[in-house]
């Protein structure tokens, strides 16, 4: 046939068919290279999570033998974990925690949305002023004036002193106010037309489509309220009221004094009762964090490159 | 709804135009195209017609009053010898006597020459980092070796700075992963974590392991965004990988780097806070201290609050200055910077 007459022969496959044609084939000592900086990255990263999750796993037997980190746990056992919860400190500091970063979650999104969604519509006044606003949100208003507000507001103490100062991040208003903007008008106006209110057409047409960005929006929230330390470490002195972080600073970071804190009688406390609460400090950012990877490159980016 | 009678009808709704705005501003995103001026209406219909969504406005203006702006203003105490108990109305003003205290105060000297010495650190050896990552992986044919390190690479960002250092003692410290290993062979631990020359190399180190992973994103997407067909062009010119790299990737790359280091430049008395309080005790004040733990140590453990707050200020100011100036520098190159020209 005519077609055959004109197709060139396939070429031999034997290299990588993905590697567009024009791109050689890197040398053997780049390649080797860039395996080693990507292995030994990877590694480093993910060997301490294993000390420390192994660690925390295994029995003082193996323990001892192996001079105070493990690898690889022989028989695990879960008699750190029961140990650590058997003193009120780490249940009440995970309690703590968990309820900050619920009310604290919930709090910011409400914020975050409501203000974004009013910013990406042109109102009253108009962009000049909000990248103004924007623009000044880069500067912080300093640690001790920070202080004395939470002071004057009586949440010295209280765990509103946790929340509030975290319920709006500008990066997140930002990455949120930019996908509102990108929704077509259109889909507002007809909703307008049809006789919603603002608020119905937030509720009921621009939050489902932006469900993805305020699940990202929303993990970030989360994150940064379960990471927070320093507020805690300012503004609380009640040790019931101390979050699983600021509990893991004075418990293994700074290791004095910790088993009285603790409630736990063992001193000092063997490795892997420290490591244990290091794991329980770890676990909710690990059970979140595929949900969070399967969406925050697209969202960070739309929001980092455009805001 | 009322809203729309108001205005002139071709317009659609969503793209109202700010009467304040005049005829010529963007309203959506990137879309600048010039437009006629929508009749002008008076503030009170403007402001009836907006009413809902200046209502939606006014969580998010609150907590900026609150905790932002209102703190803002609260750095006068910096001007007063702030005593609590007579609070910011009634203490005594001192005008500039705090900040003469300061610069005569060999501490706080220390702190910032300090923060400065770590600044320089990072910015030499921890910039480069997510740049050459992002170059290595861009570089990898393999979709699913790319995906398998971004995962781990990632991961450490959402690790708080507690997690983080409690991970590198646990590895590094005096009685630690490695040094054990090290005690087993016969050989003298290192002291990785409590040494305070080697204090710089260890925050660099560090601040890799948790941020250059999350760094590469940005870098990615720029090197995604580089026309492919520009390197097809070039190899059948004869341009070898260096040369594209060098003549393509390079100046592609050039706007988010210049972005990322104004924004770098600004925030770089910020050395890194949480994680100096943490290993403050450790390596010690001389080695650590930079001028946020200054304003911490003096303002809300030593009670100093005015010195405290004038040491804040002084590093506020700074680095507006120094945001200002990168990016008037990335304007006299011809980028963008952080804020268009007619803003700055």
């Amino acid at each position: 046939m005519a077609t055959t007459f004109f197709t060139r022969k396939p070429r031999e496959l034997s290299y990588n068919p993905k590697r567009p044609v024009w791109k050689e084939k890197p040398s053997a000592l780049y390649q080797t290279v860039k395996a080693v900086v990507l292995i030994v990255f990877s590694l480093s990263i993910l060997t301490p999570i294993l000390l420390v999750v192994s660690t925390s796993l295994a029995d003082t037997e193996q323990l001892v033998k192996a001079g105070g980190f493990v690898l690889w746990p022989e028989r695990p056992t879960l008699e750190a974990y029961a140990t650590i919860f058997k003193g009120p400190m780490v249940l009440q500091s995970l309690g703590v925690s968990m309820l900050i970063t619920a009310v604290g979650t919930i709090l910011a999104l409400f914020v975050t949305i409501t203000m974004a969604y009013a910013t990406s519509r042109p109102v009253l006044f108009g962009r000049p002023v909000i990248l103004a606003v924007l623009f000044t949100l880069l500067f912080a208003p300093g640690l001790i004036p920070s202080f004395l507000m939470i002071r004057q507001l009586g949440l010295l103490d209280s765990l509103w002193s946790l929340i509030l100062p975290g319920i709006f991040g500008a990066f997140n208003f930002v990455v949120m106010r930019s996908f509102f903007m990108n929704i077509p008008g259109e889909l507002i106006e007809s909703a307008r037309i049809d006789g919603a209110n603002d608020w119905q057409i937030l509720w009921r047409i621009v939050m489902p489509l932006s469900k993805a960005v305020i699940a990202v929006v929303g993990l970030f929230y989360a994150v940064g309220f379960w990471n927070s330390f320093f507020n805690a470490l300012l503004y609380i002195n009640d040790h019931s009221k101390w979050p699983i972080q600021l509990l893991l600073r004075n418990f293994v970071v700074q290791g004095s004094g910790a088993a009285d804190q603790l409630g736990i009688t063992t001193t000092p406390p063997p490795q892997s009762i420290q490591m244990a609460v290091v794991v329980v400090a770890l676990v909710p950012i690990l059970m979140v964090y595929p949900f969070l990877q399967k969406h925050f490159a697209k969202g960070v980016i739309t929001g980092a490159v455009k805001g | 709804m009322n809203s729309t009678t108001e205005q002139a009808p071709a317009l659609p709704v969503a793209r109202r135009v700010p009467a304040t705005a005049g005829g010529n501003v963007a309203t959506a995103g990137a879309k600048k195209r010039k437009r006629s001026k929508a009749p002008q209406q008076s503030f009170r219909s403007r402001l009836r017609r907006d009413k809902q969504m200046l209502l939606m406005m006014v969580p998010g203006v609150v907590f900026l009053l609150l905790f932002f702006y209102i703190p803002i203003l609260g750095n006068v105490i910096a001007f007063q010898d702030y005593q609590p108990y007579l609070g910011i109305g009634d203490s005594l003003w001192v005008g500039w006597q705090n900040f003469v205290d300061l610069f005569g105060n060999p501490d706080f000297i220390h702190a910032f020459w300090n923060t400065l010495y770590l600044a320089a650190w990072q910015l030499v050896f921890l910039f480069p980092v997510p740049l050459v990552l992002a170059l290595i992986v861009d570089s990898l044919v393999s979709t699913r070796v790319r995906k398998v390190f971004q995962s781990i690479a990632y991961l450490p960002h959402f690790l708080s700075w507690v997690l983080v250092i409690a991970f590198f003692q646990q590895m590094l410290g005096g009685a630690g992963f490695v040094n054990n290993l090290l005690r087993d062979w016969g050989m003298e631990p290192i002291s990785f974590m409590t040494n305070p020359e080697t204090f710089p190399v260890m925050v660099v180190v560090q601040m890799i392991w948790k941020d250059a992973g999350w760094a590469m994103i940005i870098f990615l997407a720029a090197l995604a965004s580089i026309d492919a067909s520009l390197y097809e062009a070039a190899a059948a010119d004869g341009a070898g990988r260096w040369r594209r790299m060098w003549h393509i990737t390079l100046p592609g790359l050039r706007p988010v780097i210049v972005l990322l280091l104004i924004l770098r430049i600004g925030d770089i008395l910020s050395v890194g806070f949480e994680q100096f309080i943490l290993q403050r005790d450790a390596v010690g004040a001389g080695a650590a201290e930079v001028l946020d733990t200054f304003t911490y140590y003096t303002g809300v453990v030593g009670g100093g609050w005015s010195s405290g707050a004038a040491a804040g200020l002084a590093k506020g100011v700074v680095s507006a200055l120094l945001i200002y100036g990168a990016n008037k520098l990335a304007h006299r190159f011809g980028e963008d910077g952080i804020f268009a020209k007619k803003l700055g």
